[in-house]
């Protein structure tokens, strides 16, 4: 399953807060078009690592990041880096759904019309593409133009997946998506990342072992900042090399 | 005595308080429309004051009262929101961010009448603009900008985090996401604030008797002329408003009806503010979903 191409690495990356090491020496390869899920206890570091990739921790008063990420042959984890360029190519869902207070239109629209689309039935083509490839244009066609708010958790999941899509990104980071959805949009979400799959790198965070054991196709296993195992996902939920990612998968702790 | 007996006292007792609260607006309303509705017609709200006999209105005074509102919000506004934007956004936390909002504390609870002897002082002397509506407008900005400050930095500050984190999350410029983003979910807030902000105006004696002056040049309505002394429309000619009205005539009035305007001034005042306040809650709503989709 694992492709000869990487969409993404990061050598020795660290991640501070103050003086709180919260990521330590972290060296993984993406490979393109592949699910990687990231998992571990809370507190292991596995957001934050994932928040550095797209350079969201710049956000953080005290946050430092060290080491390399290498994107497109180049290492942009330095001042120099077009950080908006980046969040662009690297789309980013969070863990609670937060649509935009608009319009489902204006909830997709505003991303690539910030980044130069003005001419209108090019838009009303991003929206609609968009929406079909999260799976909810059915639902929402005919209320385009009413608030976002008003969708269901789930749909707002899935509009916040498209908003994303909306700019035609290489990379999608998926900090948790589905730990505050029901059973059912949880697996429309899951169903959503397999075909996503086909088209778009995708790193995901998530707590739940099922989840990564369903949808992923490698496995990175974090404790107290570290990587402890990383693997395919079938290794590591059967064979796993190290006794902590044992103990964690059969639910000893965490 | 159990829990829900104590239970029903406090619901009692809290109940009680708004009671009292709305008691005394109605009753204030009540006292302020009854004695003052039976002056207001077309002629008292259209025409100048007399000075020696009864009959006068109050025309360029309530004119002068809306004016000088729109001059000081034209003024607060873009203040208003620029410092609010920064402290909210842009202000790293460190002594000098300290020291700014410690100012606006202190400026909030000035005396009114303070403002308006530090505004003779600066805008009517020093800046040579006179007893004149601009010297009122920015001693009233002086009044009102902490508020607006406070109010603006506060709704900001109130948008859930998540909505900045997403659209940074698009690659979005930091300027683009308060304009596109956060300005409009912390609209309420802010209107909230410049209605309060406009109500002082209205109201406001103290900070106008020695800025805007106590004086209104006899004003020609159909004279655009900004530069013109008789022009409604000049910033600099002397404005005295329906509020520093009232309190002119009921200490130095010598017409003998001075009961009668001051009751009639104070109704027109009291119902400028309600219309004021309610267009501009309903004006707020409608862009609010207009920017929303709500």
């Amino acid at each position: 399953m694992v492709s000869n191409e990487y969409a993404l690495k990061t050598n020795d990356l660290n991640v501070f807060y103050g003086e709180k090491h919260a990521v330590k020496q972290l060296s993984i390869d993406f490979p393109s078009h592949s699910v990687t899920a990231l998992i571990g206890p809370s507190g292991c570091g596995k957001s934050t690592y994932l928040r550095s990739l797209n350079r969201m921790n710049d956000l953080i008063e005290g946050a430092k990041v060290t080491g390399e990420i290498w994107f497109d042959g180049e290492n942009v984890n330095h001042s120099a880096a077009h950080v908006r360029l980046l969040r662009k190519r690297i789309g980013m869902v969070f863990q609670k759904p937060n649509p935009f207070y608009k319009s489902i239109y204006e909830n997709i629209a505003y991303g690539p019309r910030f980044h130069g689309v003005t001419n209108r039935k090019e838009l009303n083509e991003i929206v609609e593409s968009s929406l079909r490839k999260a799976a909810l244009w059915d639902e929402v066609k005919d209320r385009l133009h009413h608030s976002a708010l008003a969708l269901s958790g789930g749909q707002q999941q899935r509009l916040c997946i498209a908003r994303t899509l909306s700019l035609n990104p290489e990379i999608l980071l998926l900090d948790e998506p589905a730990s505050a959805l029901d059973p059912i949009s949880t697996s429309k979400i899951e169903e959503l990342i397999q075909q996503l799959k086909a088209n778009y790198t995708i790193i995901i965070v998530t707590h739940n072992m099922q989840q990564a054991a369903r949808i992923s196709d490698q496995t990175a296993f974090f404790l107290m900042g570290e990587l402890i195992e990383l693997n395919d996902t079938n290794q590591i939920f059967t064979k796993p090399t190290r006794k902590e990612t044992e103990d964690y998968i059969t639910g000893r702790f965490g | 005595m159990n829990t829900k007996a104590k239970d029903r006292i406090a619901t009692g007792v809290f109940y009680a308080m708004a009671m009292i609260i709305v008691a005394v607006l109605f009753g204030l309303l009540f006292y302020i429309l009854f004695h003052g509705l039976q002056r207001i017609d077309l002629q008292f709200i259209t025409s100048s004051p007399e000075f020696m006999k009864a009959g006068g209105g109050v025309g360029p005074q309530l004119f002068n009262s809306l004016y000088l509102l729109v001059l000081t919000m034209l003024i607060t506004l873009p203040l208003g929101l620029g410092g609010g934007i920064y402290l909210a956004e842009y202000a790293p936390k460190n002594k000098v961010t300290d020291v700014i909002r410690l100012s606006i504390e202190v400026l909030s609870s000035l005396p009114s009448i303070v403002v308006g002897l530090f505004g003779l002082m600066l805008f009517v002397n020093t800046m040579g603009w006179g007893y004149s509506i601009l010297s009122g407008a920015f001693a009233l900005t002086v009044f009102n900008l902490p508020l607006m400050v406070r109010v603006v930095e506060e709704s900001l500050s109130s948008v859930p985090r998540e909505q900045k984190e997403a659209s940074f999350a698009l690659g979005i410029t930091h300027w683009a996401t308060i304009r596109k983003v956060l300005l409009p979910v912390a609209l309420p807030g802010i209107l909230t604030g410049a209605i309060l902000a406009a109500g002082r105006i209205f109201g406001e004696a103290a900070a106008l008797l020695f800025t805007a002056g106590m004086s209104s040049p006899n004003l020609n309505f159909a004279n655009w002329n900004l530069l013109d002394p008789a022009s409604p429309l000049n910033p600099f000619r002397p404005a005295e408003t329906l509020a520093v009205h009232i309190w002119k005539i009921n200490s130095e009035g010598l017409i003998p009806d001075v009961r009668e305007v001051a009751d009639g001034a104070s109704a027109l005042l009291v119902i400028t503010v309600l219309v004021f306040n309610i267009a501009a809650r309903w004006f707020g709503k409608w862009l609010y979903r207009r920017l929303t989709a709500s």
